[in-house]
């Protein structure tokens, strides 16, 4: 007779399901990091002095600093010089159309259930795939191109729109904000870029699909989206990488540009592999999500966490203009030896701004889940209002949550609620759901997609049913 | 079609039943009295298969189905359905969604299409107007932040709509008003027919006033020591579980 004990062991045990090595020609460099990798990366990309300038800075920059040692997590010291800080797929020419792209890169998008060719021809969603280090097929540009919008690689951007890029690239995170995000200053390869132009509603969700492949390859990718006065767009990343023993190390950026009325939601999916059971591979998620809001602007970051071995991440908000509104909607799961810090940043300094946290961290295995929160309120923030909720379940009886909210408030006018639970999936509720004739691994399905329901409902459709779908494959063939 | 043949069980390794038989046939409402601790949920929580209660002996046919083997989402599937006496909460799982997912895989085990949203839908309105049972308790999450009486309400209602072979109402009665206890009363005697039996287990005579059972077994020390009628709830309520202890084991 299977346990609810038994049931936590499987949903634990559960195989990665996106585990394989696309064989692709990849033009990498040698390991290790030096300026002159730096120059060569810019070389490659045929970069402007001035971002070369910036790379180099963040380079010596970096060289001054040391890793951060405050996040609850555990891992071996990562050795920067056994990383490689380049690879692009072969051929390297410029793709017109998704014929021309590499039949094994196409397989591979296949495998992930992310067909180009089929979203294209399906779906609304136009899809800038970054495949290691360069973006390899952009849809709907066209489309997009008549609204003004550009939504590009980050390299092609900073060939075609320089401007933009000197004047917001390293706004929001500066090229000295953190270790990783300083790293990445200095050796980001690609990345997406968006620019709405004012009064723009985007009519399609924007979405990438991130993939490392290249073994033993750091993938530092930044993004880049402006929002212009009173436009709105809505971006969806998803990653899956593939199975690997060495563990990868990512350090990404995300900046978020919200000028004076518009709205950004950006939603994430991240699935990369979290490593075995027993802990080994896995990639290193360490990475910088920012953005900032002018008066009556919008940022709302959701995010669904489930894979990588370590997630080390707080999509922030800094609500500088007034009546700006700032949202982090949080589902973080950690299975086996994964571990997860994981929050949000709500900066006020605005009057009348307001912020919102739901964070939901689901435990399993020898999991660690932390919820790390800073609220803080600046003397002129007047009237700011800030509501937090921290709710963690936990499955079994060897994983962990912790709760590290911080709240600074400097103004006596603002308001600041926070709430946390902590439960746990109980043998009742699942002998319950048993009784009613559903299986154990639908029972949990179940009770976890259910705790999880108020994060869900903030994405946008073709996603939420992923995330269910994300979490119900954890369960598979979990029971009998 | 229930069987029970000196059925041993252990909780946490002491023994609380210790040699029941039991035989139920279709049509018939059994109510199963005892004073606490002398194993009736016990009973109830075997039959349903929970894992913490351990048969040490004996045996249990449902249906010709050798019952000890099912896992409890089978046994359910078979159509044995508990009431339970604590209903469990649920948070953010949608009641109807639960119930539709209840009972769709109960219908696939049994080789019946899935109903659809609609069909559901139509079956659900039957069966609340049935039960009177609000349209809120519907969109509400499973029994969170329901009232005692709406909790046991919830369990009816459930069993309505899954419509069990046989059903096992475990201190329905527990915690209720009169009120909500004869509302809870009707809508079992509803659910009663010729093809179902039910088995009652309660604490107090007062609920067989509203569900009159057809037998009566009382229970004491993990054995049915008396089985009569209705009107032996009436003589144990005049005398008190206090009695039953002068009286000796039933023989088989």
């Amino acid at each position: 007779m299977s346990t609810a004990t038994d049931t936590i062991e499987e949903f634990a045990n559960k195989e990665y399901k996106y585990g394989f090595v696309s064989d692709i020609d990849a033009d990498t460099f040698a390991a290790g990091l030096s300026e002159d990798v730096v120059r060569r990366i810019s070389a490659i990309k045929g970069e402007p002095e001035f971002l070369l300038e910036w790379r180099l800075k963040a380079y010596r920059h970096w060289l001054t600093m040391t890793e951060p040692t405050w996040p609850h997590v555990k891992y071996p010291p990562i050795d920067y010089q056994n990383t490689i800080y380049y690879s692009a797929p072969k051929p390297k020419k410029v793709l017109n159309s998704l014929d021309e792209v590499d039949p094994d890169l196409l397989a591979t998008f296949e495998k992930l259930g992310i067909s180009l060719a089929e979203q294209k021809r399906l779906s609304n969603v136009a899809v800038d795939a970054v495949f290691d280090s360069v973006s390899v097929a952009t849809t709907f540009k066209a489309k997009l191109y008549d609204l003004g919008i550009i939504f590009c690689s980050f390299s092609e951007a900073v060939r075609e729109h320089p401007e933009l890029i000197k004047q917001y690239l390293g706004s929001i995170v500066p090229y000295s904000d953190n270790y990783f995000a300083t790293l990445n200053s200095a050796v980001f390869s690609d990345g997406s870029f968006c620019y709405i132009p004012k009064g723009v509603r985007c009519p399609m969700e924007l979405s990438t699909y991130f993939r490392i492949n290249a073994a033993n390859t750091g993938q530092f990718e930044r993004t880049l989206i402006i929002a212009d006065e009173g436009s709105y767009v809505s971006y969806l990343e998803g990653c899956t990488a593939p199975m690997r023993d060495e563990n990868q190390l990512h350090a990404a950026v995300v900046e978020l540009i919200a000028l004076p009325g518009a709205t950004i939601k950006y939603s994430t999916v991240q699935n990369w592999y979290p490593g075995d059971k027993n802990g080994v591979g896995g990639i290193y998620n360490f990475v910088t999500k920012r953005g900032k809001c002018a008066k009556d602007a919008k940022i709302s970051w959701t995010q669904v966490e489930t894979g990588s071995a370590i997630t080390w991440k707080y999509p922030s908000v800094i609500l500088q203009g007034d009546n700006s509104i700032g949202e982090f909607y949080s589902v973080a799961l950690t299975n086996n030896k994964q571990q997860a810090d994981t929050g949000t940043k709500m900066i006020h300094l605005g009057k009348n701004t307001r912020s919102t946290i739901v964070s939901k961290g689901i435990s399993a295995g020898n999991g660690q889940n932390t919820y790390r929160g800073l609220v803080k309120i600046n003397s002129g923030a007047d009237n700011a209002r800030n509501y937090s909720q921290c709710d963690s379940l936990l499955l079994g009886d060897r994983c962990g949550a912790h709760t590290f909210p911080y709240i600074e408030v400097k103004n006596t006018t603002s308001q600041v609620e926070h709430e946390a639970s902590t439960s746990k999936i109980g043998e009742d509720q699942i002998f319950y759901c048993k009784q009613r004739g559903l299986s154990a691994e639908d029972a949990v399905s179940m009770i976890v997609n259910g705790f999880c329901k108020e994060v869900f409902r903030e994405l946008p459709m073709e996603f939420a049913v992923e995330a269910q779908k994300l979490l119900g494959v954890s369960l598979e063939g979990s029971v009998g | 079609m229930l069987t029970i043949k000196n059925l041993h069980a252990n909780v946490q390794g002491k023994p609380i039943l210790q040699g029941i038989d039991l035989q139920i046939n279709p049509g018939e409402v059994h109510a199963i009295m005892g004073p606490n601790g002398s194993g009736k949920s016990t009973l109830a929580n075997v039959l349903a298969g929970r894992d913490a209660y351990e048969v040490t002996q004996g045996e249990v046919t449902f249906l010709g189905k050798d019952l000890l083997e099912l896992e409890p989402e089978v046994r359910a599937q078979e159509g044995i359905f508990l009431a339970f006496q604590y209903p469990v909460e649920i948070p953010g799982v949608n009641n109807t969604y639960f119930l539709k997912a209840a009972l769709n895989s109960i219908r696939k085990y049994r080789g019946l299409d899935e109903l659809d949203a609609m069909e559901f839908l139509k079956l659900v309105r039957e069966k609340m107007n049935v039960l009177h049972i609000d349209q809120s308790l519907l969109n509400r999450p499973v029994n969170e932040g329901f009232s005692g009486g709406e909790k046991k309400r919830n369990e009816i209602f459930q069993m309505a709509v899954l419509d069990p072979k046989l059903a096992i109402l475990d201190e329905t009665d527990s915690g209720l008003d009169i009120d909500a206890l004869q509302t809870v009363a009707e809508g079992v005697n509803a659910l009663r027919n010729p093809d179902r039996g039910i088995i009652v287990v309660t604490h107090y005579q007062r609920l067989l006033n509203y569900i009159v059972p057809d037998f009566v077994h009382v229970l004491s020390n993990g054995r049915i020591v008396k089985s009569g009628t209705k009107e032996l709830a009436l003589e144990l309520e005049a005398h008190g579980y206090g009695w039953i202890d002068s009286l000796e084991p039933a023989t088989v």
